[in-house]
């Protein structure tokens, strides 16, 4: 299988503090890669540098081949990204965000017209299409929220914590968008901390202090550690963690 | 169109939608300069009729009760007698209840008689410079015209002096050419504290990471955010210039297209700053907070608008160099007031883009190193 993110002891430091230590891993295409850890664990920080938002400060990563040091604006091009934040405007309407979201990624015409009205419909949204997404339900946001990002057709997309605050049926509701895509061919590389989304990733690394501590599929991690759940491996690794904390089980 | 200009009108369709649809933002953009130009019109309004004043005669001869009828006639004043003592007077001008009190002292005639001059003390009620002086002028011409009426056959001149004592502000700093003033604050207000906050909003809201992980150039979201607001100004600076001229009557006397095109130089001056400021701010507070003190109190203390540059110590008068709206100021006066053309002005042009350049490469330098 062709390997679409590839990082060899990536490492970030904020003067003293090592935020994300030496970290190496593979994705491979069309996989859902999970990106575990509690807070402050370093998840947020290697997903920036891998997206380009930030500089590693030593290690190599490749991005669809694209190196992140050198070759960030050919990344861009290959790459959709969700933020932690909620990320649309609150003041346009449903269209309005996807045609400008649309439009920044250099969709344009009737492709775009076309792409706006079929994922409007794909997402039930036809009543709301003119409503300020102010107006629209958090669910609703996030599901609109992932599908601008992978509006056209990214090879990656990066999602950090894009479920943060909505319930597990709402939840599922967003993975199978997610399937969806994957199914397309798309890879997917997600951080998350509710282990019910962990069981849904195939492969799972498990952030500790900035280390990877933890790298497999559900049932081989389950098995290594001898646990019964994802939520009793990540206790089994989080308990020793000396940063950090509000684990959510 | 390439890929690039029609991101770029995406962007620019986009920052409008967020102008128009916000109805406080839009109020501070059309409705200030409206307001600033009636408030500052109703300052600078000299006609001040029915005024109260207080006449204290302690001379109570022919000359005085001539000049007092003569005031009485004049439709600008409302007269009051009394016999007040100086404190007393001092006491009624700190009640408000006038505007300006005219004292005859004991001997006036006999002095004007036998010295060919006599004092007349008028004291006003400066707090308010513009009708003080306008009164004070007032009752001074109409004094001299009784003279001229009464003496002025006789060989020896007899003189009445008014002594005017001005209450409070004894400067009388008047808010006249107050329209280059209020452009440039209009100006200030807009581009710097709007593009400051526009872009900070997106920093918050956390859209701007998404801005910068897409392909869409960084140097373009600045430039996208700069290009509404050009526009937008460029109508307030219409208006503004549209009040002036039918409600102020006050025209422009040189080049209207040289005034449009000093007027764009400077809006392109604040957008730097705006930019700038929003690269360093991190929240909206702190941009407003920045814009208001860093930006709008020297333009108002140093732009020469309000309070003379002259009269300032030397420090700050060399502080008051940096402030943009100081040379924007002169540029409008010089245009608008003495219609003055290009090679007057052309030294002060050259620092405003002097100024934008700076700004605008420590904006784009900062801006990109947040990206990596």
């Amino acid at each position: 299988m062709e390997v679409v993110i590839q990082t060899d002891r990536l490492t970030k430091r904020f003067g003293d503090f090592t935020a994300v230590d030496e970290i190496s891993f593979d994705v491979r295409r069309g996989e859902i890669f999970g990106f575990l850890g509690a807070n402050g664990a370093g998840k947020t920080t290697a997903m920036r540098m891998l997206i380009g938002l930030s500089k590693p400060s030593s290690g190599k990563a490749a991005i669809a081949g694209f190196d992140v040091y050198r070759e960030t604006e050919k990344i861009k091009k290959n790459i959709g990204y969700m933020s932690q934040k909620f990320s649309l405007y609150e003041d346009l309407t449903v269209m309005e965000n996807i045609r400008f979201f649309g439009g920044i990624y250099g969709l344009s015409g009737k492709f775009l017209r076309d792409k706006s009205e079929s994922l409007v419909e794909k997402l039930g949204l036809q009543s709301e299409r003119k409503k300020l997404v102010r107006s629209i339900p958090l669910g609703w946001k996030q599901k609109l929220s992932f599908s601008v990002a992978v509006l056209h057709n990214p090879k990656i997309v990066f999602l950090d914590e894009p479920t943060g605050g909505v319930d597990p049926v709402t939840r599922r509701q967003f993975w199978d968008l997610i399937y969806a895509e994957t199914l397309r061919g798309m890879t997917v590389f997600v951080t998350t901390h509710y282990m019910d989304e962990a069981e849904y990733c195939n492969r799972l690394s498990i952030m500790v202090d900035g280390k990877i501590k933890a790298l497999g599929s559900p049932p081989h991690l389950r098995k290594e550690f001898a646990a019964a759940s994802m939520n009793e491996v990540f206790f089994k690794l989080a308990r020793d963690a000396e940063r950090g904390g509000g684990l959510k089980p | 169109m390439s890929t690039a200009s029609q991101q770029f009108l995406t962007f620019v369709r986009k920052e409008f939608a967020h102008v128009l649809r916000d109805r406080k933002t839009l109020l501070i953009l059309f409705g200030l300069p409206v307001v600033q130009i009636i408030i500052f019109g109703f300052a600078l309004t000299n006609e001040v009729k029915n005024s109260r004043i207080l006449i204290v005669d302690n001379a109570r001869d022919e000359i005085s009760a001539e000049i007092i009828s003569k005031l009485e006639a004049s439709r600008y004043f409302d007269l009051e007698r009394g016999q007040h003592t100086n404190q007393q007077i001092g006491q009624v001008f700190k009640e408000g209840k006038i505007k300006l009190a005219v004292v005859f002292p004991a001997d006036f005639s006999g002095a004007l008689l036998h010295f060919n001059y006599a004092p007349l003390q008028v004291i006003a009620d400066a707090s308010d410079p513009n009708s003080a002086n306008t009164l004070t002028n007032y009752l001074a011409n109409i004094v001299s015209d009784y003279q001229l009426e009464k003496f002025g056959g006789q060989k020896i001149p007899l003189q009445i002096g008014t002594e005017v004592r001005m209450l409070y502000n004894p400067q009388l700093k008047g808010a006249h050419n107050f329209v280059p003033g209020v452009m440039a604050l209009v100006l200030m207000l807009v581009c710097v504290m709007m593009t400051a906050v526009s872009i900070v909003r997106e920093k918050e809201l956390g859209t701007m990471e998404i801005l910068l992980v897409s392909p869409f150039r960084p140097e373009l979201v600045i430039l996208s955010k700069a290009v509404p607001y050009l526009i937008l100004s460029l109508v307030n600076v219409t208006s503004i210039l549209l009040l002036s001229v039918f409600v102020l009557d006050l025209p422009v006397k040189g080049s209207l297209f040289l005034l449009f095109a000093e007027s764009t130089l400077f809006i392109i001056t604040c957008l730097s700053l705006g930019l700038f400021i929003s690269v360093r701010a991190q929240t909206q507070q702190t941009a407003m907070l920045i814009s208001l003190m860093g930006m709008l109190l020297p333009t108002l203390l140093f732009s020469g608008f309000m309070f003379p540059i002259e009269n300032m110590p030397k420090i700050l008068q060399y502080f008051s160099n940096a402030v943009p709206a100081k040379w924007y100021y002169i540029i409008v006066k010089a245009i608008m007031i003495k219609g003055l053309g290009f090679p007057a002005i052309w030294r002060e042009t050259l620092i405003l883009l002097g100024i934008t350049i700076f700004f605008l490469t420590v904006t784009l330098k900062n801006f990109k190193i947040r990206l990596t």
